[in-house]
């Protein structure tokens, strides 16, 4: 226990003479967390687009209205071709055309169905299909009320109807932040302590300070265990700050217990930091353990369901976050902060994060070396 | 001219003796493009999802069977009643629950009206709703099916045509972004280590009072891996045209051009963190610790730039990989030809000569 009081002393010394990191390590997390929280959102809005009306009838201004007046669209230009139109997709000026044929309304009104055609810019697939859904749903409200005015029953009236009624629980309104702050949290913990652990024994070989250490009578357990100590309590301590930042500033809820959230911090650090340490053990330079570092955390990150949901990835993907820790993690953060749930219902993840805890420190007692060569 | 082709060919060396970093540095991109470009899709798959059918009649089952059928679905429950919902959600796997009120088909028959209700698990906003979207089609779909023999009803068409990606493929966003991504990270974190690392060792010393000029030192450091950062963005580029069919339509030489224009912005960038960092953990700590989260979220790669509230949208203005995405999507995607891009590019201009001359500024040849 003195020995590791004696490292734990060192190590907190090298972390707090470093004026350079202070900042990086306590600051840079939580200015990001509270500035991306606000950017990470998928909500679809201000949706520019520009409109090819080649009808010019009372039918076809009120269809171009009907986009106006549901806040989603912004009309930006008006033009008489597809092809002048569609150079506002290459100068980003606008994300949708409405192309209305001429004799739009005479075709209503003489066979009973008329044409409008939606060009969508498709670059970003997920927002196309958002702009896509809203168009056609536009299009059929305004042929539903046109139909009503016309013939004085709605036609759908005439057939069996299936009512959908919705609701969203947890989170009714969809505010993004709620979703967001938790898992930005976990990536910036995450990604601290990664960074952190994975540079800190290789330092001490870069330097050559590790030969100083290695000839005392400290145990390699203790050295991991002093090693890890420090950067758990500093991970810990920012995921607590963040979490209540994110509770007093983005109202983020807090319906589970917090302590449950801190027992899960506890073991998921140690799986980071284990996963630093280890990485640390087999590198030779800082440089290189930097960029497996990176390597793994940009995977984690993105295939770990915190910007983008797990249940979109292929079955094989599905299959490979069940070793991601970060999916883990942040899934549970998710299931306690906003849903409420308790001890039981994150029981399963609990074990399975203390396992690669397990695993992960296993192998970085074991892959550390006293002995040269 | 002799002593700097001394000095190049000694950081040639520093690379190509180091293996692994090397093998790292080539096998990530690789590795990180098939990844993503195979995992992440618009489309949800297996969705688990619980029923509670109060009707429990062929209705019903014929849309439970639709939507299970569907492949977007897989049933994980059928619940008993309305208070098992919420000990259900908790649990964190089911992500949606789908309740049919009792007599549903005779309500539907008889009255032309009948009820269904989706709950949605909205703690993942995207999710939910895609997954009420898939629904309520599926839903609408079955309702038109019975309607069939009533189809003369008055109608608009919405033709839809997607340009540009037709597919909607995901891929077609993940590899500008991606490209950016790694070469920022690439050049900046790279170049930031391999000054500090001469200052951490003492060597920069030695560097400083040889005849080689600051500017011929940091000219040298760079050249490397502006190199190797153009080796990997033929190889991202490569992959994505063989092996996800994403398309250069636009000219694949004014492409390369604007590549190495963001290479030579990050590799600045590199080297004023490293100007302004005294050891190798400061730097690498400030470049990827302050670089990958703002880069993935503030330059349009995942999230939309004009969703975001206009504070923010000003700020990502200072996110250099947030004009190189336009640009490359512009020329791969949209065909543009410079004048489409020129204010993208004057902007990597500006950033690249503002970085360099606050390095210059800043580059002590002595040490404290």
């Amino acid at each position: 226990m003195r020995i590791i009081r004696f490292i734990l002393k060192k190590e907190f010394l090298q972390i707090f003479r470093n004026k350079a990191m202070i900042p990086i390590i306590f600051f840079m997390p939580l200015a990001q967390l509270l500035i991306l929280s606000n950017a990470a959102t998928y909500e679809i809005k201000n949706i520019k687009f520009s409109v090819v009306d080649l009808d010019q009838s009372k039918f076809s201004r009120e269809l171009i209205s009907k986009f106006t007046s549901t806040g989603y669209f912004i009309l930006t230009e008006n033009s008489y071709s597809v092809s002048e139109a569609e150079d506002g997709f290459k100068k980003n000026t606008s994300k949708l055309i409405i192309h209305i044929p001429p004799d739009f309304e005479k075709d209503y009104r003489k066979f009973g169905t008329a044409k409008v055609q939606a060009i969508i810019n498709g670059e970003d697939g997920a927002a196309a299909g958002i702009i896509n859904n809203y168009t056609t749903n536009i299009v059929q409200q305004f042929a539903k009320g046109v139909e009503t005015e016309w013939t004085g029953v709605s036609g759908t009236e005439k057939n069996p109807r299936i009512n959908i009624n919705y609701s969203n629980w947890f989170n009714s309104e969809l505010d993004y932040k709620t979703y967001m702050v938790p898992g930005i949290l976990v990536a910036l913990v995450s990604m601290i302590g990664l960074f952190l652990a994975g540079m800190n024994i290789v330092k001490e070989k870069e330097i050559g300070t590790i030969e100083q250490l290695n000839v005392t009578p400290i145990k390699k357990s203790q050295f991991i265990i002093g090693k890890l100590l420090p950067f758990w309590i500093i991970g810990i301590f920012e995921l607590a700050f963040g979490t209540t930042l994110g509770f007093f500033i983005f109202n983020v809820p807090m319906l589970g217990s917090p302590f449950l959230i801190l027992l899960l911090a506890g073991i998921y650090l140690l799986v980071i930091l284990g996963m630093g340490l280890f990485i640390s053990t087999f590198t030779n330079t800082q440089q290189q353990a930097m960029f497996i570092a990176w390597f793994f955390m940009v995977i984690f990150m993105l295939m770990g369901g915190i910007f983008t949901p797990v249940e979109s990835m292929p079955d094989w993907a599905q299959t490979v976050t069940f070793f991601n820790p970060i999916s883990h993690f942040s899934r549970a953060m998710r299931m306690v902060m906003l849903k409420g749930s308790g001890f039981y219902d994150v029981l399963n993840t609990i074990y399975i994060l203390s396992g690669y805890a397990f695993v992960m420190l296993t192998f970085a007692i074991f892959r550390y070396k006293k002995v040269e060569g | 001219m002799n002593r700097f082709k001394g000095f190049l060919i000694k950081e040639f060396y520093h690379i190509f003796r180091d293996f692994r970093t090397l093998l790292i540095l080539f096998g990530m991109p690789v590795a990180q493009i098939l990844l993503f470009g195979f995992a992440i899709t618009n489309e949800i798959k297996d969705v688990k999802i619980a029923i509670l059918d109060e009707a429990k009649d062929n209705v019903t089952r014929e849309i439970s069977d639709k939507l299970l059928s569907s492949g977007y679905f897989i049933l994980y429950d059928n619940l008993k009643s309305v208070k098992d919902i919420e000990p259900e959600f908790r649990k964190g796997i089911i992500k949606e629950v789908i309740i049919f009120e009792p007599n549903f088909s005779q309500n539907l028959y008889k009255t032309g009206n009948a009820n269904v209700q989706l709950i949605a698990d909205a703690s993942e906003p995207n999710l939910a709703n895609m997954i009420v979207g898939y629904t309520s089609s599926i839903l609408m779909d079955y309702q038109k099916e019975i309607a069939k023999s009533n189809n003369t009803n008055p109608s608009i068409n919405t033709e839809v045509k997607m340009r540009f990606n037709p597919n909607l493929k995901s891929v077609f966003m993940f590899v500008p972004g991606l490209m950016a991504v790694i070469l920022l990270l690439v050049s900046a974190l790279m170049t930031s280590i391999s000054i500090t690392k001469e200052k951490e060792m003492g060597t920069m010393e030695v560097l400083l009072v040889s005849p080689l000029k600051p500017f011929q030192i940091i000219v040298g450091k760079v050249i490397p891996y502006l190199l190797l950062a153009f080796v990997n963005a033929f190889v991202i580029l490569g992959l994505a045209q063989f092996v996800f069919g994403m398309p250069i339509v636009g000219n694949t030489i004014l492409l390369i051009l604007e590549s190495t224009l963001f290479v030579i912005v990050s590799l600045s960038l590199g080297i004023l963190i490293s100007t302004l960092s005294n050891n190798q953990q400061t730097a690498m700590m400030a470049s990827l610790g302050g670089l990958m989260l703002p880069t993935i979220i503030l330059s349009g790669y995942i999230f939309p730039i004009e969703n975001m509230p206009y504070v923010l949208q000003l700020l990502s203005n200072i996110v250099p990989a947030r004009w190189f995405i336009t640009i490359i999507k512009g020329i791969m995607l949209k065909g543009s030809n410079f004048s489409y891009i020129m204010k993208e590019t004057f902007v990597l201009i500006g950033m690249a000569l503002f970085l360099i001359l606050l390095s210059i500024k800043k580059f002590k040849t002595r040490l404290e």
